[in-house]
Order: C-alpha cells, then structure tokens, then sequence
C-alpha cells in the first residue's frame, strides 16, 4: 500500500524518533528519491526528532509529499511547545548546542536538505521547516 | 533490541541488526564494554551494515564506545557503514576520528590479523 501523502509523527520517546525517519524513508523512496537522498532524509529527520525530544520533551514531526509544477519534494516539519530558541542565528553555528549534543544538528540538517527554515519563540516553542526536492 | 555480541579467540564481534533507539544503542555501549572487560578481548569489530541511518548520537555513541575499549587496551573496528550512510555523514558533519574502520567483517578480521603480526 502507497504511504500517505501526509504523516505526522508524535514525537515524545526515543523510539518515535525510529518511526518518524522509517515513515520518511518510506515516503522518500515512494516519491523516486535516490537511495542516498532517502538516507539524507532520514537523518535530517532523525536528528530534527531528537532536537524535539532533547529540548522540548514532546513535538511532532509531519512529512509531507509535495507536488510543484511536475516537480515532486519531501517537507519535513517539526514543531514543538518547548522553551524556543532564543538566538536562531547562534544555533545555526556548527559548534552551537545548548543540550550537551553535538552542536551539529541544525547546520547539519540545513547541509543535507535544499531548503530550510526556523521559526522560534521563546517560551512559545520551535517550529523547523526543511524540503528536499527530486532532482530533475 | 539486543545486539548480539560474538566471541571469536580475542575478538569480540558485534552485529547491530536493525536500527537501534538510543537507549538501545545506550545498553549496547553498556553491555559491549562489560563483555571486553569480562572477556579481556583485545579487539571489538563493530557490523554496522544493517543501520540505515548514522545520525549524531549514534556516531557520537560509537566514537565512545572505541575511546572507552582503547581505555581498556582494545582496538575497535567499524564495519559496514553503508556509502549512503558514510555521504550522509560526511555531509552533517559527523567524525569518527579514532576509530578504526574496514569494508565488511572479514575485512576487518583481515586488518587484525595484520595488526597483531606488526606487534
């Protein structure tokens, strides 16, 4: 059976993160992505889920299959209600974490997709919004 | 998700089967190094070929588990990262620096084996 064009995933264990990037991998691989696309996929969604859950405690991540002018792409958005993000640009560093991590998550998952963005506010939570499109 | 772990003379060979949640891949570390400290294995060769995905923390939790068994005066050996997986990495940045790797599992045996007629 095709997986659906939209999945949202709860993330609030460490085992959510697993079933967030295999219905990512899932999507990836219907949608024609390479399999090394398909592996960049669901790492960035791996590493999303995990901010998720390190700062936040609980979010969601949503994958989305998109259509644009017979170009078909993958958005993946992670949302959470956590304690936001209070210097974006800070965080958007390679050597940035404020969780003990590696500091890697964001630049990292910015490197492996064609598009991303973050909206965040402090108190109010995070949203991470990134796209990779098929190749023509 | 239980990694079984192998002993072949000094060598202790791990196979991960499946992808590991992180406390999954926390209990392996855990139960790895009790089984170099138990088994006074000289070598660890980690079987990595079944993961799909090598995200930080599990890049991060492999590069623990070669620091602690060289604490211990063991060699370990990653093999079977997927070229998918090796790009990806690459790319988000992740290092494995002092950690020995090889193709497959012979391989690695094969790099041992040559380790140890150096000594």
């Amino acid at each position: 059976m095709a997986p659906p064009c939209q999945v949202r995933v709860r993330i609030d264990s460490d085992s959510d993160i697993i079933v967030a990037r295999q219905k990512g991998r899932a999507l990836a691989a219907e949608l024609g992505f390479s399999s090394t696309d398909v592996v960049r996929i669901a790492t960035a969604i791996s590493e999303l889920a995990r901010n998720v859950l390190s700062y936040a405690a609980s979010g969601e991540i949503r994958l989305e299959a998109l259509n644009c002018r017979n170009r078909c792409g993958i958005a993946i958005t992670a949302s959470d209600r956590g304690p936001g993000i209070a210097d974006v640009e800070r965080a958007m560093q390679d050597a940035f974490s404020t969780s003990g991590g590696l500091g890697l998550g964001l630049p990292g998952v910015r490197r492996l997709m064609d598009e991303f963005s973050i909206e965040s506010a402090v108190g109010q939570g995070t949203t991470v919004s990134a796209t990779k499109w098929c190749p023509q | 998700m239980m990694v079984p772990i192998l002993k072949q003379g000094h060598v202790l060979i791990a196979t991960i089967m499946a992808a590991l949640s992180d406390e999954d891949m926390r209990q392996f570390r855990e139960a790895l190094l009790d089984r170099v400290v138990s088994s006074r294995a000289t070598a660890v060769i980690i079987d990595v070929m079944a993961m799909d995905v090598l995200d930080s923390f599990a890049t991060r939790t492999l590069r623990e588990i070669a620091y602690m068994t060289r604490l211990r005066g063991a060699k370990t050996v990653l093999v079977g990262v997927q070229p998918e997986v090796a790009m990806t990495m690459v790319q988000l940045g992740l290092h494995l620096e002092g950690v020995a790797t090889a193709l497959d599992l012979e391989e690695g045996l094969v790099y041992l084996d040559r380790l140890n007629r150096r000594r």
